[in-house]
């Protein structure tokens, strides 16, 4: 009794003398942000998402929260018809935890959901929005199978093969490189997605694509193998479909062994910036894919800037756009629909799946045209390429 | 030329695996238990290192001295904590203990630093070493992962054929009881080895987020198997064992992604491991020991 006492004892000594360490740090929190509104719960509706809050895809999830809560809390602020509640819950970019974050969500009693942010896990919920008949618009899970064989889940962002393809032609008609290299994870939907997507759209352009070098889970910090057989190929840009987390890490060794070639990368690349202690400058000059530029002059883009400077004290990525957009889009259709928040997730789901592919949707990450859905889920919208210089996005074109 | 870059890039993570394998090497031939707990210390050492730099401020150097403070401290704490209890256990008891301690600092590290990855600023600085033409490069990290790990490798295998602590390790080693009868504290030797060890994992640590600049709770644990492999590879118990394991294996993971696939590279690493216990036991240079019955 008194060994194991001191044992716990010398176990919180040695946390509490380590937390002074620590910067401000979210890992641990309950990760359930509901904005705060005078409403109860009949009057208002209860929409769920899960989203990678911690974990290496945290950044996604993060802005993602932040985006929802913004736009949530300006349509509550108006004190119209329409009043939100929005909760999310943490699945670390992990299957698994996805299934058990969307049955907590359910509940919770959720009557709109906001899918998954990143595509494994939307992937694995997909099919139970579907069998729960609960309508889901997801801000970012781009892979095709997300929207793919069931008729309730939506897509905010463009699909991956979109990306594939809008990439080889920034490339092919931008001639940003005459020999490209590829490196991509091979055990990610995503990833394989705009691949595939890619090689196929670069031989109708004529891209010589001179390596194609993978990497998986758990082999994605070393990545000199790569870096160098694309390096002995004379690959004068890397094509980069995967996330923020191994795309620094690539950034950082092509320095230290002195290649620099150009960078090409898709949605994925977005939040290379926010890594702590990440040094930026490596990333000067990469290109990316992105539907939202956040020093556009328009007035609904600086005024969802500047909010989000002043409430997160960072600017906004595509997925804080892509969520913020979701919310407002649900906000038109539901007032096109006529719904009312006493009406159960069911009936809104039948209501939601009419309405959307009806709607002409003026968003952030929209181009001037409007977005609009097919009744398949996938949305109309052309990704935009853009470079980062110092340490900003700059539009491509 | 690829082939030397390939070769250097190999020693260069083998080196790094070599310096972890030794900890584990030291522990078990000394302790004779397998401390599961290693790759874990390895990531409190990047993170001390990290701290120090970024959030304090201090020069790199200071950072590593701190980390391999804290994880020499840590290293005695666990032992004292979690092994000593259990010395008179069989040894499955330990083996799970020391599962369990790799939980908890993973978990403790969670909670302290978040699971969010931060980049991890290389110790070494200075820009890479051309050679050829451009056609060759060095990173100043790989240089000094090299030497220190031959350093190491030295000091620690003079330090036990002759300094008065490491004949006594040897004495432990061979038989616990009848080195007590000849006045050695068993204890405070097995605390040595753990703080040697430990502040070994420390330097890995800082070398290992300098090579591959990304710092996570989980950053220590494949590492930590790898080496581990590397240790029976090389033969358990045997310091230049360990060293010629852990370098082996490195260039064997890397020569595998550059010309077979980087898809199999790690199950070639196992598949060698296999057939060099199949043929050997006892791995390269481990001794065979006949036990009497």
């Amino acid at each position: 009794m008194k060994k194991s006492l001191s044992m716990l004892m010398a176990g919180a000594l040695l946390v509490s003398a380590l937390a002074g360490c620590g910067s401000n740090n979210n890992a641990a929190s309950g990760n359930t942000d509901s904005a705060d509104n005078g409403n109860t719960s009949a009057t208002v509706f209860k929409i769920g998402g899960t989203a990678p809050l911690t974990g290496s895809a945290a950044i996604y999830g993060t802005a993602v929260q932040n985006g929802a809560t913004l736009a949530v809390e300006e349509i509550n602020a108006l004190g119209g018809d329409i009043q939100f509640e929005v909760i999310f819950e943490d699945d670390e970019n992990n299957t698994e935890k996805a299934v058990s974050a969307y049955n907590a969500l359910k509940d919770e009693g959720i009557q709109l959901s906001l899918g998954a942010v990143t595509s494994k896990p939307a992937e694995a919920i997909s099919p139970l929005h579907e069998e729960d008949h609960i309508f889901a618009l997801t801000p970012s899970a781009s892979s095709p199978a997300t929207i793919e064989g069931n008729d309730v889940v939506f897509q905010m962002c463009f699909s991956d093969p979109n990306q594939g393809l809008a990439s080889a032609d920034y490339i092919a008609d931008q001639q940003l490189g005459t020999k490209i290299g590829i490196i991509y994870k091979s055990d990610d939907v995503y990833s394989t997605g705009i691949l595939e997507q890619f090689k196929a759209e670069a031989e109708v352009k004529g891209l010589e694509i001179v390596a194609e070098e993978s990497f998986m889970d758990g082999m994605d910090t070393d990545f000199s193998v790569q870096l160098n057989a694309c390096r002995d190929a004379g690959a004068d840009l890397l094509f980069l479909p995967i996330y923020y987390t191994p795309a620094s890490l690539i950034l950082t060794q092509a320095n230290q062994m002195g290649y620099a070639p150009g960078f090409f990368g898709v949605d994925g690349m977005d939040g290379v910036l926010a890594v702590e202690n990440f040094d930026t400058t490596l990333a000067e000059g990469v290109m990316l894919l992105t539907p939202f530029n956040a020093d556009a002059t328009d007035e609904a883009t600086v005024n969802f800037v500047t909010k989000y400077e002043e409430r997160y004290g960072e600017t906004p990525n595509q997925f804080a756009a892509d969520a913020y957009d979701c919310i407002y889009a649900y906000k038109q259709a539901l007032e096109t629909a006529g719904c009312t928040p006493d009406m159960s997730a069911s009936e809104l789901c039948d209501a939601m799946m009419e309405t959307f592919p009806t709607i002409t949707f003026e968003g952030l990450t929209g181009d001037g045209a409007g977005i609009t859905w097919n009744t398949d889920g996938a949305v109309s919208k052309s990704p935009k390429g853009m470079v980062i210089q110092n340490g900003v996005y700059v539009g491509m074109d | 030329m690829s082939f030397l870059s390939h070769l250097i890039n190999g020693v260069s993570l083998g080196s790094i695996y070599a310096i972890i394998a030794l900890g584990y090497t030291m522990v078990y031939g000394i302790a004779k238990m397998l401390n599961f707990a290693h790759g874990d210390v390895i990531m409190v050492g990047g993170y001390m290192s990290f701290c120090a730099t970024v959030y304090l401020g201090w020069p790199p150097l200071a950072g590593v001295a701190l980390a391999v403070i804290v994880c020499t401290a840590l290293g005695i704490v666990i032992e004292r904590l979690a092994y000593k209890p259990l010395r008179m256990a069989p040894s499955l008891a330990v083996l799970i203990t020391a599962i369990g301690v790799s939980y908890f600092l993973q978990n403790a590290a969670l909670l302290i630093w978040g699971s969010s990855p931060k980049s991890f600023t290389s110790v070494v600085g200075g820009s890479p070493i051309a050679l050829f033409g451009g056609q060759l490069t060095i990173s100043p990290v790989t240089i000094v992962t090299v030497v220190t790990c031959v350093i190491i490798m030295v000091a620690l295998t003079l330090f036990t054929s002759k300094s008065k602590a490491g004949t006594a390790m040897r004495a432990v080693s061979e038989d616990k009881g009848a080195a007590q009868l000849m006045g050695i504290n068993v204890n405070t030797t097995i605390s040595l080895t753990f703080a040697i060890g430990s502040g070994l994992a420390a330097i890995a640590g800082v070398l290992l987020c300098s090579a591959y600049p990304t710092l996570m709770p989980t950053t220590g644990a494949m590492p930590g198997i790898k080496a581990f492999t590397a240790a029976v590879f090389g033969g358990i118990g045997s310091i230049p064992g360990a060293f010629v394991g852990g370098v082996l294996l490195g260039v064997i993971e890397i020569f595998a992604g550059a010309y077979i696939s980087t898809q199999l590279s790690n199950a070639i690493v196992f598949a060698v491991l296999i057939v060099v216990l199949l043929v050997k036991p006892d791995g390269l240079l481990g001794k065979r020991v006949s036990e009497k019955v």
